[in-house]
């Protein structure tokens, strides 16, 4: 990385400006028990992006999650947040922590369990702001045990934000809440990322992913197995390994008397497979494909033509 | 460099201000908290006032046993009994349910320093024992003619602060070892044991003697005994004895929550 900096002639301010918010290099981290969490992985956040950590239940995703919030050492290799140790109250103090909570004290009020939070910091994020942000008017003096699913996480939410910080940690953040304040979630974490803020996200729900995630990786088997932007990710689990490269992957899906190796033979198809109802093509170039096709075969119809799903990716990409 | 000498000094007295604020904001809420959870405030002190009430004041209305008022000398069993329920339900029953519910990982993730939590647990719960000796001391007070000087009472409340400690380190090593589901049961499975093994609910010299001989491992006797100093009633042992048998306990217990934070930290 220094090497290319260098090369480029970029300044030291700028340089440093790359440095990255959030760095795992080669980390293996094996507990007292002996089970591996995680097997030399690495993984860098930067200033301003917001990178979906995904991957099954077990790949280590928590594991990876937790060594960056310092709750837990490296057998082996290394965790810095803002080039420091995650366990320093100065690192933390730029940090903000959702996590999966069953329970927060039930009996304090949210504007209590706010404050509270609030207080850790030098510089909180404005009280007022912070209710506008997560959501929270009208329901700042009920008790959190007589809160909703939904309202408990917004809660929660607050609480990550509490400090103002400059890296938010967010483990399923939306669980429970309906669509339209998974929306206003959403848009209050696009606007911290706007605001140069890092988030890092883990999540089940790809859409989510999908819709929020500048980058992408996925993590499976204690390893990351594949990171990039949604795009990216998406063509890279759909395809065969050729077109790694490839971000305009596009699905075909029509009913055509044309023998699958006449398909195969136009530029940018990938893989063409014959099933009972219909044909599906895998094409870097779908409109050169289109036309083609169409000109080949006049009853060429029930044409569709669609994006890799992330969950197929996802699926492809962590399989057996 | 020099810029860094010169501002350490102010750091450290910042940081310092700022964990004792953060401590006092945990300790306030940590007590109303408790005073709001029902199932809490109403049964830690409940308990030890109707069992006072009963078996001190009521079933020995007056009583005297040589120059001991009965009323008086159960007085610092039932004061001892109700700020041991304190700090085992505070801190114990309290602190496995914020491990389970991984309120205690949020809250470890956070800037807030680790201590001022345990701090804020300890300090909210001796500040229920002191509610529970104090409406003891009110009862016996209006109830059986017990005569408690001010400096009786001052040496009561400054056991309750000083007593709690063994207990708080109990809770934490029970809250660090039984699951959230069995720890109230597991706690009171200790609690009410310790409470008539200790001599809290009958008179020590009253139960058989090698019971007598075994009280001597249990913290609930050394903090009668010294409870009972306060009021002049001097029965075995010395204030030192008491004093270290207090402090043995609570290392012991500190060392067993060690081990087990330790291992549980490994293996999570």
């Amino acid at each position: 990385m220094s090497a290319v900096l260098e090369s480029t002639g970029v300044l030291p301010s700028e340089a440093l400006h790359q440095q990255p918010v959030a760095e795992l290099s080669h980390v293996t981290k094996r507990y007292a028990n002996g089970i591996l969490a995680l097997d030399g992985l690495s993984l860098n956040l930067h200033r301003g992006e917001i990178v979906a950590l995904l991957g099954p239940n077990g790949a280590g995703k928590s594991t990876a999650v937790k060594l960056m919030m310092g709750l837990s050492t490296p057998t082996s290799g290394a965790v810095r947040i803002f080039a420091s140790d995650p366990r320093h109250t100065a690192t933390r103090l730029r940090t903000g922590v959702m996590l999966q909570v069953g329970r927060a004290p039930e009996m304090l009020r949210v504007r209590e369990h706010v404050n509270i939070f609030r207080g850790y910091y030098p510089n909180p994020m404005p009280y007022t702001d912070l209710v506008k942000a997560a959501g929270l008017k009208g329901i700042e003096d009920r008790m959190f045990g007589q809160l909703s699913g939904g309202q408990k996480q917004r809660t929660l939410f607050a609480l990550a934000l509490a400090g103002d910080p400059d890296l938010i940690f967010l483990d399923e953040p939306t669980v429970g809440l309906d669509i339209e304040a998974r929306r206003g979630m959403w848009a209050q974490i696009r606007s911290l990322a706007a605001r140069g803020k890092t988030v890092l996200l883990t999540t089940h729900y790809l859409e989510e992913a999908d819709a929020l995630a500048h980058r992408i990786v996925v993590i499976n088997k204690r390893r990351v197995v594949c990171e990039g932007t949604p795009a990216e990710v998406k063509s890279l689990g759909a395809g065969t390994s050729g077109v790694a490269s490839s971000r305009t992957l596009k699905i075909i899906r029509c009913v055509t008397e044309l023998p699958v190796g006449t398909i195969l033979a136009i530029p940018g198809v990938t893989t063409t497979e014959a099933h009972a109802d219909c044909v599906v093509i895998n094409s870097t170039q779908a409109e050169r494909a289109l036309r083609e096709m169409l000109a080949l075969d006049p009853t060429l119809h029930s044409l569709e033509v669609a994006s890799p799903a992330l969950e197929d990716a996802f699926l492809a990409l962590t399989a057996e | 460099m020099p810029i860094a000498a010169f501002a350490l000094p102010a750091t450290q007295s910042n940081t310092l201000a700022r964990n004792l604020r953060i401590f006092l904001t945990e300790a306030r809420y940590e007590f109303v908290r408790l005073l709001r959870t029902r199932a809490f405030s109403l049964s830690v002190i409940g308990f030890p006032v109707v069992f006072y009430l009963f078996f001190g004041l009521i079933m020995n209305r007056g009583e005297q046993i040589g120059s001991v008022l009965v009323a008086k000398y159960m007085l610092a069993g039932y004061a001892v009994f109700g700020m041991v329920g304190a700090a085992l339900f505070g801190i114990g029953v309290g602190l496995s349910s914020e491990i389970a519910a991984g309120w205690m990982e949020l809250k470890r993730a956070s800037p807030m320093p680790p201590a001022a939590y345990l701090l804020a647990k300890c300090c909210s719960a001796a500040a229920f024992g002191v509610v529970i000796v104090s409406l003891l001391t009110v009862l016996g007070i209006t109830m059986s003619h017990v005569s408690i000087t001010l400096s009786e009472y001052a040496g009561m409340l400054g056991l309750t602060l000083a007593g709690v400690i063994p207990f708080a380190c109990m809770g934490m090593a029970i809250a660090l070892l039984v699951p959230y589901n069995s720890a109230p049961g597991v706690t009171n499975m200790i609690y009410l044991p310790i409470s008539f093994l200790g001599g809290l609910w009958i008179p020590i010299m009253m139960l058989p003697h090698f019971l007598q001989k075994f009280a001597v491992l249990l913290p609930t006797y050394h903090l009668e005994q010294l409870m009972l100093r306060t009021f002049g009633y001097v029965s075995t042992g010395t204030a030192i004895s008491h004093w270290l048998g207090l402090l043995g306990f609570t290392l012991i217990m500190l060392g067993i929550a060690t081990i087990a934070f330790r291992r549980s930290e490994q293996n999570s």
